[in-house]
């Protein structure tokens, strides 16, 4: 018998220090449930990049993980502009993230080729003016 | 579990079985059982967080005493550099050197000496480009023990080289038996140690079979006759043959500034630590080299076992090293065998709610549900550290719901509701004899 525990969370959009608490979270919960090291260094990555980048470009949005022994499935949802090209937003070095936020560190223009890069699977649902829904899978076993 | 020595333990007496230990251990190692402190063996990381915030010093340092040294012919002391940190107006090592052969020791070797080795050797290993970045440094034991409990995925990263103390015991013994012809079991060498940590780290190596270590004193054990021996000197022997990069090791920073490569990160104080691993974990933390962690605040000047203010005892080493020469012990060739790592750094899932995947989704839905039921206040009456705590701790089976005192409250409420709403029944009984 195999059984799915599901969490939510709200990613704040106006308090970017408080970006990346949910990833750190769920990394906590995979750790305990004896999650391979692998698998839970690449949710913990795609997880905190989609974070930032709701916080970055969409005001926040909110975040569905389903945790079984077989995989980690990773809903990232948020009601910002959409991405006009994924094509060219899936390219590395591309970003459309302001100056105030660079200065930081961040939109180097990695984060989802980087998601992609750690999961299994990844879809995008992208609608302009509506949002974008992230879909991610981290299987157990690679 | 395998058995788990801790230099870390529990007065009983002295316990009052307050909160301060529980909130301040970072690997959640200990409880309040009825009304005493209990540690956890196999989660505790004997950093020494406890003995610094317990008011009732009830939490202390097992380390050895100096009559121990009798159990050799030939004794040697390996000093910390934090030692030199401790004295007033001292303007030269060797004064404490030639205090410690006044105390009964036969020689004395400096473990900035090894230090040194240490760094050469790290510089050598950086620059063949075999490690995996970032290196993390492994001087300090608390921090490596914590990754090892908590940080799986960056075992991997910790540096396998032998600590100082380590490496400065191996020689130190070698130099004796040749010096003085005695077999190397007649030879002790006794680190005089600023934490805790370092005890444990004697006692059950995490790099190699058995510690070249035979035991740790106190650095507050020994310094009131140490002080005395130090006054009573007539003459000084020049025995330190250490420079600015190993007397530097003593404090936060001085590690990776030896490495002579500005990209380096060097974090000291237990949460700052953690706070460093889990951005390295998560890979916020990138383009860096070397990351030297060190679990008490200012480095080894701040551990349990000093006798004087960490930075003070770090301004007085700044002082001491400034007209010392850069290094003075290198490495000839190649990087003994002695001085790496016999053993690999093992993930220990102690935090691991069961082996089986799908009993450990249940109890982790078991342990948000009962979170939900508590107050959230993580005030630590129950005697677990935080309300998150004591649902692991009841999900696991070692606590019951209501060790929560609002949980209690509310159950005596129920109780005494129950009671009084009895004591209406008499009224009843008048309308039932009316008839």
């Amino acid at each position: 018998m195999s059984n799915t525990l599901s969490f939510d969370y709200i990613v704040p959009g106006d308090d970017f220090t408080r970006a990346g608490e949910a990833s750190s979270d769920v990394k906590h919960k995979l750790k305990q449930i004896g999650y391979d090291s692998d698998a839970i260094r690449r949710v913990a990555i795609a997880m905190y990049e989609g974070e930032i980048n709701m916080v970055i470009h969409a005001g926040g949005g909110k975040a569905h993980v389903e945790i079984s022994p077989e995989k980690i499935e990773m809903t990232l949802a948020d009601n910002g502009p959409g991405i006009k090209d994924v094509a060219l937003a899936m390219r590395e070095g591309y970003s459309t993230a302001p100056d105030n936020v660079r200065a930081l560190g961040f939109g180097a223009g990695m984060g989802l080729p980087n998601m992609k890069k750690s999961t299994d699977a990844m879809e995008i649902d992208t609608a302009i003016g509506t949002g974008t829904t992230l879909h991610m899978t981290v299987y157990a076993k690679r | 579990m395998n058995q788990f020595f801790h230099s870390v333990t529990l007065d009983k007496d002295k316990c009052m079985g307050c909160t301060n230990c529980i909130k301040h251990c970072p690997t959640e190692a200990i409880r309040v059982r009825a009304g005493k402190a209990k540690i956890i063996s196999e989660r505790c990381i004997d950093c020494g967080e406890c003995i610094r915030v317990c008011p009732h010093h009830a939490k202390k340092a097992k380390s050895d005493s100096l009559d121990m040294i009798r159990n050799f012919d030939y004794k040697i002391a390996l000093p910390a550099p934090a030692l030199y940190g401790q004295f007033n107006n001292l303007d030269d090592i060797d004064i404490v050197l030639t205090g410690l052969k006044g105390i009964g020791f036969d020689e004395v070797f400096e473990v900035s000496r090894s230090a040194e080795l240490v760094s050469e050797a790290t510089r050598k290993l950086m620059q063949q480009g075999k490690l995996k970045k970032p290196v993390i440094s492994s001087a300090c034991p608390a921090v490596v023990r914590l990754i090892r409990v908590r940080f799986p995925d960056l075992c991997s990263h910790v540096l396998q080289l032998n600590s100082p103390m380590e490496t400065a015991a191996r020689i130190a013994k070698r130099e004796a038996a040749k010096k003085t012809g005695l077999p190397r079991g007649r030879i002790g060498a006794f680190f005089i140690t600023p934490c805790p940590a370092k005890v444990t780290a004697i006692k059950m190596p995490i790099s190699c079979k058995k510690s070249e270590v035979d035991g740790a004193v106190a650095i507050s054990e020994i310094y009131p006759k140490l002080t005395a021996a130090m006054e009573n000197a007539e003459t000084v022997e020049p025995l330190s043959h250490s420079g600015i990069i190993g007397v530097g090791w003593a404090s936060s920073g001085g590690e990776s500034s030896a490495l002579l490569n500005d990209k380096y990160l060097a974090a000291d104080g237990i949460e700052n630590v953690i706070r460093v691993l889990e951005g390295l974990e998560d890979e916020k933390i990138r383009e860096l080299d070397f990351i030297e962690l060190n679990a008490c605040s200012g480095g080894c000047v701040g551990g349990v076992l000093c006798v004087e203010n960490a930075y003070v005892a770090k301004a007085r080493l700044q002082r001491l090293r400034r007209y010392l020469p850069v290094s003075q012990n290198h490495i000839d060739g190649k990087i003994p065998a002695g001085m790496q790592w016999q053993k690999n750094l093992l993930f220990a899932p102690v935090l691991k709610l069961s082996d089986d995947m799908n009993e450990a989704l249940r109890m982790m839905a078991d342990i948000d549900r009962i979170r939900e039921e508590l107050p959230g206040l993580d005030c630590g009456s129950c005697g677990a550290p935080t309300c998150r705590a004591l649902a692991e701790d009841i999900v696991r089976g070692f606590a019951k719901k209501n060790q929560c005192i609002f949980i209690l409250r509310e159950e005596i409420k129920h109780v005494a509701d129950a009671l009084s709403s009895m004591g209406t029944f008499p009224a009843q009984t008048d309308e039932e004899e009316k008839k």
